[in-house]
């Protein structure tokens, strides 16, 4: 089986003046189709940088990364923005809907750019919001109207409407209360068993980490510890 | 994404922004009604000297006597008045390109009808001055030379004159009208000819045969024979200033001016005035049509200001747009039609704008109302111009943006 994500030392350098600084240092990788996996790490581990390569928003120095079997090295930033959008769903720590657009249009964004017309765009944001579990009363209000919970829930189903096969997760949960966070760390091992949705997460908290299936720490650019989550089975 | 939904977004974004997009575009707004109101008045303009050229009648050229102040008291005696009957005549019977000439004497009186009375003044001319002066008559006819070697009292009156010594809207042919207590017969009325270049009612006017006017209303000390002016049509407008030579020739003979004397009279085509006019009205035209320019180009540099703070304040939003998986070239398209719908619509708003400033300054300045379609349609063109123009810039900095760095701007 082709692994989701495959990673050969694959390094990011920053040079600020004459200080070359590495992000992301000769790290391999593999995370199989159906995983469900948290990166943790203190501030300046590189998790961000290595999130930003996998998301294909970033350029690695050098090593090699492909992404469902396709090396992305080599593509050119259109064909990356393509990729974005049929493969990648991305979920941000402050969700990024845009203000004055209700749910339903924040849905439909990915789609206007995958050129789906717009009576199929509706039916399916409508569908991706009540897959996460926005009731329909909500699917017109803004952003500002909506809790902190279910502004994520819209950032998902926004994520998730193209049908990617990976969906990278950046600190999903640190705008949110301990039971929101559980709520929607519910949602993510739902999505992840149901659909099998290949999720990548970057997470400060090992609580949320622990509903993983896969919990990678980085220090200083490098993985320093891999290794399965040996859960109860009272998690979900 | 296609053009359609681009614009759809670039709508919604511009209404999100009501007040600021109405305040960016007002730079667009002054400068293409400024254009539209400056062809509205240089063509009113045009046509308006157009007529006026017309309405002076074609070819003419005008003989004025020559001031007594000219030389201090070296002037010939009787001098003053210098121009007879008889250099009319010469001139309609020696030189060659004189179509018609008449004599012009005017008479500033009160003329009384059995209804009212009028100030106005009497023009006494020949029968050519209907010719002379491209001037129809509108009911009843002009008197003829038969008239003018009776000294007949006949007139035909002006249309303003008629409107107040007859306020009752009959017909004044064949009525009677005193000037200066010698009653004279109503033979027609001319056409209406509306006001003249300085802005005089041409139509107020008497005219009657010239030698009526000299024998039985002249009260002058001039003689039965010395006239105000000549007016002479020429043939054809590449001889007018051959002809001006000719009379002036012919007068020095006449006159029996040699040098060192100066000539005694002045002769003049009118047509060139209102050249002098027309070119005038061509000046103010560039004018106020550099100051469009200036405005529409302000109004360009205020969009693409609004437009780079717009693309800094929606950095966030660019960033999640270049995440969910918007090419670069997507994001540019954005931003350009944003700023093209931005000038348009501005556009639009400047021609309403224009075309009902031009409507007030036809009516105020008497001129006719003309909106220029192909005017209006180049301004449109014009400002969607400035759109892309001024837009790019902003557009092209979005596109370029780094969507890790604008993901995570503030």
């Amino acid at each position: 089986m082709t692994p989701t994500i495959q990673t050969r030392d694959l390094t990011r350098l920053f040079t600020t003046g004459k200080t070359v600084l590495a992000a992301v240092d000769h790290v391999t990788f593999a995370l199989q189709p159906g995983e469900f996996a948290a990166i943790m790490g203190p501030s300046g581990s590189g998790k961000s940088t290595f999130m930003n390569l996998i998301g294909c928003l970033d350029r690695a120095t050098s090593g090699r990364y492909a992404l469902d079997g396709t090396d992305v090295s080599t593509l050119s930033a259109d064909q990356l923005a393509a990729l974005r959008r049929q493969e990648l769903g991305f979920v941000f720590q402050q969700y990024n809907l845009l203000p004055r657009t209700s749910a339903l249009q924040n849905v439909e964004l990915p789609m206007v750019y995958a050129s789906v017309g717009p009576a199929e765009r509706r039916t399916r944001a409508r569908q991706a919001l009540i897959d996460v579990g926005l009731d329909e009363d909500h699917h017109r209000s803004n952003p500002h109207e909506l809790s902190g919970g279910q502004q994520q829930r819209v950032a998902i189903a926004r994520a998730l409407v193209n049908n990617p096969r990976l969906m990278l997760a950046d600190e999903p949960t640190g705008a949110l209360d301990s039971k929101t966070s559980a709520e929607i760390m519910k949602l993510f091992l739902r999505l992840n068993r149901e659909r099998n949705l290949t999720i990548l997460m970057v997470t400060h908290e090992l609580d949320v980490a622990r509903y993983s299936n896969r919990i990678v720490s980085f220090l200083d650019g490098r993985i320093v510890s891999d290794e399965p989550v040996v859960r109860a089975a009272a998690a979900s | 994404m296609n053009l359609q939904s681009a614009v759809g977004v670039a709508l919604r974004a511009l209404l999100l922004n009501r007040e600021r997009s109405l305040l960016t575009v007002l730079g667009i707004i002054i400068g293409v009604a400024a254009v539209i109101v400056t062809v509205a008045i240089g063509a009113g303009a045009r046509a308006s000297i157009e007529s006026t050229i017309g309405s002076l009648g074609s070819n003419l050229v005008v003989i004025l006597p020559g001031s007594t102040a000219t030389g201090g008291v070296n002037v010939g005696i009787g001098s003053a008045s210098t121009l007879t009957v008889g250099d009319g005549l010469a001139i309609a019977q020696q030189v060659r390109h004189a179509a018609a000439v008449t004599p012009l004497v005017v008479l500033r009186t009160q003329p009384i009808s059995q209804y009212s009375n009028w100030q106005t003044s009497v023009a006494g001319v020949s029968p050519a001055w209907p010719f002379v002066r491209s001037w129809a008559v509108g009911s009843g006819s002009f008197f003829n030379d038969t008239d003018v070697d009776t000294s007949a009292k006949v007139c035909v009156i002006g249309t303003t004159v008629q409107t107040q010594l007859f306020p009752n809207d009959e017909d004044p042919v064949g009525q009677m009208v005193e000037i200066n207590n010698v009653p004279f017969r109503i033979v027609g009325v001319l056409t209406s000819h509306g006001h003249s270049m300085i802005g005089t009612d041409q139509d107020d006017v008497i005219v009657i045969p010239y030698s009526s006017l000299l024998q039985r209303l002249s009260t002058s000390a001039n003689g039965p024979d010395i006239v105000g002016a000549l007016a002479v049509s020429v043939d054809a407008s590449q001889n007018v200033t051959r002809t001006i030579s000719a009379i002036s020739q012919l007068l020095r003979t006449r006159h029996r001016i040699v040098p060192p004397h100066s000539d005694d009279f002045q002769v003049r085509d009118l047509a060139d005035i209102a050249r002098a006019a027309s070119a005038a009205g061509v000046m103010l035209q560039i004018l106020l049509a550099s100051i469009a320019t200036v405005s529409l180009i302000v109004g360009g540099i205020g969009i693409m200001n609004i437009m780079l703070v717009s693309v800094t304040e929606r950095t966030r939003e660019i960033g999640l747009r270049m995440a969910v998986g918007a090419p670069a070239q997507a994001i540019l398209l954005q931003f350009l039609v944003e700023s093209v719908v931005l000038s348009v619509v501005g556009g639009g708003i400047g021609i309403v704008v224009g075309v009902i400033a031009s409507g007030i300054a036809a009516h105020f300045g008497h001129f006719p109302f003309t909106v220029s379609i192909p005017t209006v349609f180049l301004a449109l063109l014009f400002s969607a111009a400035i759109g892309i123009g001024f837009g790019f810039y902003p557009a092209r900095k979005a596109a370029h943006l780094d969507p890790i760095v604008a993901l995570h701007a503030e």
